[in-house]
């Protein structure tokens, strides 16, 4: 049989190319300029060297660690609820919950906003109940409900598959040993959906560490890395330091990815 | 505790489309700090179409330009990877995840450092359309990849070879049907992702290529909440069917595998 022209090679050659040129190269040129500027390739120590850099840094990481582990808490129960009752109205919530997948980072602004803005609806429920207006869409707490409300459709998928697939005769034997509702969960369930957990974790993480448009549109005084590489880009002369920024800030959220596919096992399903 | 449970999940559904609803509806009140008692109105929409209609359509024609791309750069990588050694095509898979692993701002600050200093190219949609195509190509290409990995790939193709298929026939009545669900899917999740970007576009962008998103960005930092509103109500209207289609594709097939499996 004659050798066919199609080979993996030929048939991926095309995005290989698309790739390597806009991807790669840029990438390459990107690490290169972050150590073109005053301090050399020392900018790249000035994430941590740096004090406004470091604050950013942890800011940020704080605020997705804690966007992380909300949004898990969240999505476990509401997707291990949903994934096990069959109800009236059950795939109108699943619908509601997946809906803001594609939303760009500058409507979820808005939206909390909305929700918790000057004239926001928790500020009117909060002036209703206890006569004082709460507001907090411009501050860290804002920026977290905006970063959760994004998170939410990401993971809750993902929970849910896993769900799906859980062994209830292993709970049911538990039961039948005489382990109460929350060691079953703590023994049973929870080291169930462990995969699920940390593929949908890491992707939350990794997304809420290169968010942009949220923090852009709330406009908050807090800033976030992303915030830090925007403003330092704006300002033309600090090319370097936004190459360098942003070049670390790339390669911690694939690390972060990378390890949790292979602790996974298995691909991890890339998010938006 | 399933009321509990129930509880808690409907206010969750409530966190997510209470805001939504609020939106749409300012988008459409005659005053927002009045509230609806200042009346309903579409001028704010018709405000919004006058200044911003290029950047709806410039969005669309991007998103259908990016869907082109993704299936001619796509499902020839997804066949690919499909023939290849398992462990190769992993690692070739986490290299095409990449722009979706790595920030936006990122990709996009390299691509201005790289390209930025071609006048034609960086000012024209184009550029914009190489960073959307970067980031949605691995979701086609896993959509695709995921269809064709479950179905005995080589044993169709072989079968067809033996009956003296050439390479093209095989790829046109062997592959490209059975593959049918994952390119319909990957599409929808393309155009989705790409009306919807913005981080990247963002950077990219000049005043003569703005997209639905960046204008929407413009909108709520220099004009009246309403208009804004208005904006993001159009957008909704965009998006929304899309991702309930999206949804739909979704459903059938996991009951097609209940079905299966009884």
């Amino acid at each position: 049989m004659r050798r066919s022209l199609a080979t993996p090679s030929t048939l991926l050659l095309p995005a290989a190319a698309f790739f390597a040129a806009f991807f790669l190269l840029p990438l390459v040129r990107l690490f290169l300029v972050g150590g073109s500027g005053r301090g050399g390739f020392g900018a790249y120590a000035s994430i941590v060297t740096e004090r406004g850099h470091f604050l950013a840094l942890i800011a940020t990481l704080a605020l997705s660690a804690g966007t992380t582990l909300l949004t898990l808490l969240v999505s476990g129960v509401a997707g291990v609820f949903l994934q096990r009752n069959t109800f009236a109205g059950r795939g109108l919530l699943v619908a509601v919950l997946t809906l803001p997948l594609a939303f760009p980072g500058v409507v979820v602004g808005f939206m909390v906003i909305v929700l918790a803005g000057r004239q926001g609806v928790i500020g009117d429920v909060s002036a209703a109940l206890t006569g004082e207006r709460i507001v907090f869409a411009y501050s860290m707490a804002g920026l977290l409900m905006g970063y959760v409300y994004f998170s939410i459709p990401r993971t809750i998928l993902t929970v849910m598959a896993t769900a799906e697939k859980l062994d209830r005769r292993l709970e049911e034997a538990a039961y039948s040993l005489g382990a109460r509702p929350w060691q079953v969960l703590r023994d049973v369930v929870i080291p169930g959906l462990k995969p699920a957990l940390l593929s949908a974790g890491a992707i939350c993480f990794a997304t809420a560490m290169g968010a942009f448009g949220t923090a852009f549109t709330l406009a908050t005084r807090i800033n976030v890395l992303a915030m830090v590489i925007y403003t330092e880009f704006t300002l033309q002369a600090n090319m370097a330091v936004a190459a360098a920024l942003s070049f670390v800030l790339g390669a911690v959220t694939w690390l972060v990815l990378a390890a949790a596919r292979t602790a996974a096992g298995g691909t991890v399903a890339a998010a938006g | 505790m399933f009321v509990a449970q129930l509880a808690f999940t409907l206010s969750v559904c409530a966190f997510l489309i209470v805001p939504v609803v609020l939106s749409m509806l300012a988008g459409l009140t005659e005053n927002y700090l009045v509230g609806l008692r200042s009346g309903l109105t579409l001028r704010w929409l018709g405000a919004v179409w006058a200044g911003y209609r290029d950047t709806i359509f410039l969005s669309i024609a991007i998103a259908l330009a990016c869907l082109g791309c993704t299936l001619a750069l796509g499902v020839p990588a997804a066949y690919g990877l499909a023939k290849c050694r398992p462990r190769l095509a992993r690692v070739l898979e986490e290299l095409l995840v990449m722009p979706v692993a790595v920030p936006g701002l990122a990709t996009a600050l390299a691509l201005i450092i790289t390209y930025g200093g071609y006048g034609r190219f960086r000012t024209s949609w184009t550029f914009i359309l190489v960073g959307h195509v970067l980031f949605t190509l691995p979701f086609m290409v896993r959509s695709v990849l995921a269809v064709l990995l479950a179905i005995d790939l080589n044993t169709l193709e072989e079968g067809a070879a033996s009956l003296g298929a050439s390479f093209w026939q095989r790829f046109l009545h062997v592959v490209l049907p059975n593959c049918r669900a994952g390119v319909l899917a990957g599409a929808l999740m393309v155009v989705t992702l790409s009306i919807g970007e913005f981080n990247m576009t963002w950077l990219l962008h000049t005043p003569l290529t703005k997209t639905l998103p960046v204008g929407l960005a413009d909108a709520y930092a220099s004009l009246r909440l309403e208009i804004a509103s208005a904006y993001t109500l159009l957008f909704f209207v965009i998006i929304v069917p899309l991702l309930l289609a999206m949804q739909r594709l979704s459903r059938p097939r996991s009951a097609a595998r209940h079905r299966k499996a009884e």
